[in-house]
């Protein structure tokens, strides 16, 4: 049974419609890749499945129960969570608290604790007095990962974790990702960058203008479709 | 195809004609109606000219005032000034009193435009209440418990002994006429001002300032000038109208000319009932208003309290007041201030 | 000598304007949302008091301990069922919501107690002082203010080194993420509410205890709260409390020229610190 799966996902914001019938499936421990151009609905797919955006209960379903209607403190306590996109870190917390806010809804006994999460990033540890606004865009990140790990999700949805930073700050918090799915974790990434997306992931999907316009496994896919289902015409 | 801007709608255009309709049976009413149907209209159009300038400054752009009752008392006590102290007829020294208003007014925004979101609406508040108990030094007008408008001032107001005489009335219900007359004028030029205003540059720069201030301002709207433009016109007039009713009462105190209750509370309920960020949803409120308090104002502070939840009730369940219902119902805006694409097939012939 | 009594009394008349102003203040940093009722909740907290007093013929103190659940439960009831359901981007529904609640519920103590004046009497307690050797101080002046300092200093701790406070500081700064994090922003706001309740049965219990009340004296207290938060800076207890401390020495200084000057003095040291601090003696740094 998959992971999480959506059947028709539809979204709206007021009368716009964002999503026209997104099917995805995830399987436990793998590693999917959204890609798409600005505005294709990226955000608005995470939104969706974490609950921010309330949907039809039956849209959406985590092991097989529908998750659709639940909001996201619940969809949390099931396992799933998230970074958003901006980082969107608190400004009035200290990173530590951050991470503890992260890790109030605790699953189980998974691997992610305080001292875990400052031993993939280390230079948090330094800095966990600080508040969270005051760190530099990839110790951000950082925080917002780490944040989202301490609740030892089984499937963790990454919103554009690359976005605004620097190559060289950029690869590292990608090696963070094979510390999470070691952890037995499945992750989403929604990237800009298709050549890491198309790197880190076993399979990926392309949105267009709400719409599941390719999937495919990472390894097979070629430049040629990529091109067709980002842009919507042949290269 | 053609296409044009227009707010006009079939609605607005019979609603157009009505008015004017009504404004005519209403200048000659007097003719025909009693004392005391003349009372009434006074109170509802006072009340409903109230109740349209609170929705314009809290409805249409934003600044929840709750200290309107600072502009009726200080408009009230400047047009007793003007009576008392200086000798003036009561119906000019209503200017004094839209006058005192606006000058009051100036200090009120410069301060509560300094205070964070809400709490402009206590800052509001503060102010009046700051008014009340300087007035209720003013020791020539009455202090604390008020003084009344001399029997003289009140006898030969200009234009009653005509009207007197053309109606056949007494005096006392020929300054009921009068009265009613500039109230009638004060709430029909006070709908049209808000009207022209709504439909004007400016009334769409007081809809991006209420709903953003700073998205308007990176449009080039100059939020502060909209804001201030709008605060203080609403005050003058609500200045005016506060000195128009105690022309009417003849009698002032600190406690009633400043109530937080008649003159904020009432009106802010009026313009909830009805609708608030609309201009039918005054008119539809006062009118219910009206009859509350006809049938249950007999049983004081149990009506006070119904009223108050009543409010709450409409925030919750239907925000946009009675006439927010109707119109989704049926569409129907007597009043329409949004702009509407109009497109015209071109005749086939 | 006469002036160092008035200075020490305003200060102390402080204390019991910071408890009336705490719980407003909490409730705006974690929701932005004022309560125009906040001044009759204090006044309804001080007559829940005085029937428990009655009925059960307790002492104040004990009654309002029985009174703070009460009223936290009411708080909470409050914001879950009513204040949750308009808070959002317009500022306008909760600041109406909350007027309307202020004009009910006057007028519903009006018809259960009258407009009589009451109070909330401690026998010998009213009339204690103590000798400090420059002034005499009122025991129950005194306890007021030793319990505001004691109200913020809890406040403070439960902000600043609870997970409780962690959060109402994430829902203030960003509910949709907070909920992300697993928190529910509409239950942290009632729990907050009820807090705020608990506090502002404190509030009332000194309000009650040291001058007589009724009915129609909540707006005034909701004024006084109002301007001990704004002097103090949105988002700082401490500067709350510094705020009523000022609000109260205006007062006495004030009445002390002209009794008829005592409130009128206090809301003109309100537009001084307004005209030259408009954000106030101590705002938070980050906003
Ligand atoms: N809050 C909102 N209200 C209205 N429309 C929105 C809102 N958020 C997004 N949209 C619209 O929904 C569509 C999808 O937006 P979304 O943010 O999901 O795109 P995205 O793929 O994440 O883009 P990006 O790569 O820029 O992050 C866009 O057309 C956007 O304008
Ligand atoms: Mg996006």
């Amino acid at each position: 049974m998959a992971l999480l799966e959506t059947h028709g996902l539809i979204a709206q914001y007021g009368q716009f419609k964002a999503l026209f019938g997104i099917d995805l499936h995830v399987d436990p421990g793998e590693c999917v890749a959204i890609i798409g151009a600005n505005g294709a609905g990226k955000t608005t797919l995470m939104r969706s499945i974490t609950g921010v955006i309330r949907n039809v209960p039956d849209q959406i379903h985590h092991n097989g129960q529908p998750i659709g209607a639940l909001s996201p403190d619940q969809i949390l306590r099931r396992g799933i969570a998230m970074v958003p996109e901006g980082r969107k870190l608190f400004p009035s917390l200290t990173v530590e608290e951050n991470l503890l806010i992260g890790g109030q809804v605790r699953r189980g006994s998974g691997r992610w604790s305080l001292e875990e999460i400052y031993s993939l990033f280390p230079i948090l540890k330094d800095r966990r007095r600080s508040p969270g606004t005051a760190l530099s865009g990839g110790q951000q990140q950082m925080v917002a990962i780490g944040r989202a790990l301490m609740s030892n999700p089984e499937l963790l949805l990454c919103d554009e974790i690359s976005l605004g930073l620097a190559p060289v700050v950029i690869r590292d918090i990608y090696a963070a990702l094979p510390a999470i799915r070691a952890t037995g974790a499945a992750v989403i990434i929604v990237e800009q960058d298709i050549t890491r997306a198309l790197a880190v992931a076993d399979r990926v999907y392309c949105l267009m203008e709400g719409r599941v316009t390719l999937t495919a496994r990472a390894k097979e896919v070629s430049r040629e479709a990529i091109h067709a289902a980002y842009f919507g015409e042949p290269a | 195809m053609t296409h044009s801007v227009t707010t006009r709608t079939r609605a607005s255009s019979i609603a157009g004609i009505a008015a004017l309709a009504l404004i005519g049976v209403g200048l000659i009413l007097p003719a025909f109606a009693s004392r005391s149907l003349i009372q009434d209209l006074f109170f509802i159009l006072t009340m409903l000219t109230l109740a349209q300038l609170w929705n314009l400054i809290a409805g249409f752009g934003g600044m929840v005032s709750v200290g309107q009752q600072a502009f009726v008392g200080i408009g009230a006590y400047a047009m007793f000034a003007g009576v008392i102290l200086w000798g003036w007829d009561p119906v000019p020294a209503i200017l004094l009193g839209g006058l005192a208003a606006f000058l009051l007014a100036i200090p009120m925004a410069f301060f509560a435009f300094r205070l964070a979101g809400a709490y402009f609406a206590i800052g509001t508040w503060v102010i009046a209440e700051i008014t009340r108990l300087l007035v209720a030094q003013w020791k020539t007008l009455g202090g604390g418990t008020g003084t009344s408008l001399p029997r003289e001032a009140t006898a030969d107001i200009i234009g009653v002994a005509t009207i007197a005489d053309v109606f056949g009335l007494r005096d006392a219900a020929a300054r009921d006429v009068l009265a009613y007359w500039l109230a009638l004028a004060l709430a029909v030029g006070t709908m049209a001002a808000i009207y022209a205003l709504l439909r004007s540059r400016t009334g769409l720069a007081l809809a991006a300032v209420r709903d953003n201030d700073n998205a308007a301002q990176s449009v080039g709207v100059d939020a502060r000038r909209v804001k201030w433009t709008v605060f203080l016109s609403a005050a003058t007039m609500t200045g005016f109208v506060g000195a128009l009713i105690y022309v009417q009462t003849a009698r002032i105190s600190p406690d009633a000319a400043f109530s937080v209750t008649n003159w904020t509370a009432y009106v802010i309920f009026i313009a909830v009932i009805g609708g608030i960020g609309r201009l039918e949803g005054p008119i539809l409120g006062v009118l219910v208003f009206w009859g509350l308090q006809t049938v249950f104002a007999d049983y004081g502070s149990w009506y006070l309290l119904a009223l108050g939840l009543l409010a709450i009730a409409t925030m919750l369940f239907a925000p946009r007041g009675l006439w927010g219902l109707i119109h989704d119902r049926t569409g129907i805006a007597l009043f329409p201030v949004q702009r509407r694409l109009v497109t015209t097939e071109p005749n086939k012939t | 000598m006469i002036w160092i009594d008035v200075l020490v009394q305003g200060i102390l008349l402080g204390g019991l304007y910071a408890l009336f102003a705490a719980g407003l203040s909490l409730v705006f940093g974690i929701m932005r949302l004022v309560n125009l009722a906040h001044g009759d909740l204090i006044v309804f907290a001080a007559f829940a008091i005085l029937l428990i007093t009655g009925t059960l013929g307790l002492n104040p103190f004990l009654a309002a301990l029985l009174a703070a659940p009460l009223m936290f439960a009411a708080g909470w009831t409050l914001q879950r069922f009513v204040l949750n359901r308009v808070l959002g981007k317009d500022i306008l529904p909760p600041l109406l919501v909350t007027f309307g609640l202020s004009v009910a519920l006057q007028n519903g103590m009006l018809e259960i107690f009258s407009a009589d004046s009451q109070r909330l009497s401690v026998g010998r307690l009213e009339s204690a002082s103590i000798d400090l050797g420059v002034v005499t101080v009122g025991t129950l002046p005194l306890l007021t203010f030793a319990s505001a300092v004691g109200v913020i200093f809890v406040l403070n701790r439960i902000f600043y080194t609870t997970a409780l406070g962690r959060a109402f500081r994430a829902v203030s700064d960003d509910p949709t993420t907070a909920s992300l994090m697993g928190l529910n922003p509409k239950s942290i706001f009632a729990i907050a509410t009820g807090l705020a309740m608990v506090i502002v049965t404190l509030a009332a219990l000194y309000l009650g205890m040291r001058s007589n009340f009724d009915p129609s004296i909540g707006p005034a207290r909701l004024l006084y709260a109002f301007q001990a938060v704004i002097i103090g800076g949105l988002g700082s207890l401490w500067g709350t409390l510094a705020g009523g401390a000022i609000i109260g020495v205006a007062q006495t200084f004030g009445a002390q020229i002209n009794p008829e000057w005592q409130i009128l003095a206090g809301h003109i040291a309100f537009l001084v610190v307004l005209l030259i601090r408009p954000r106030g003696l101590f705002p938070r740094a980050v906003d």
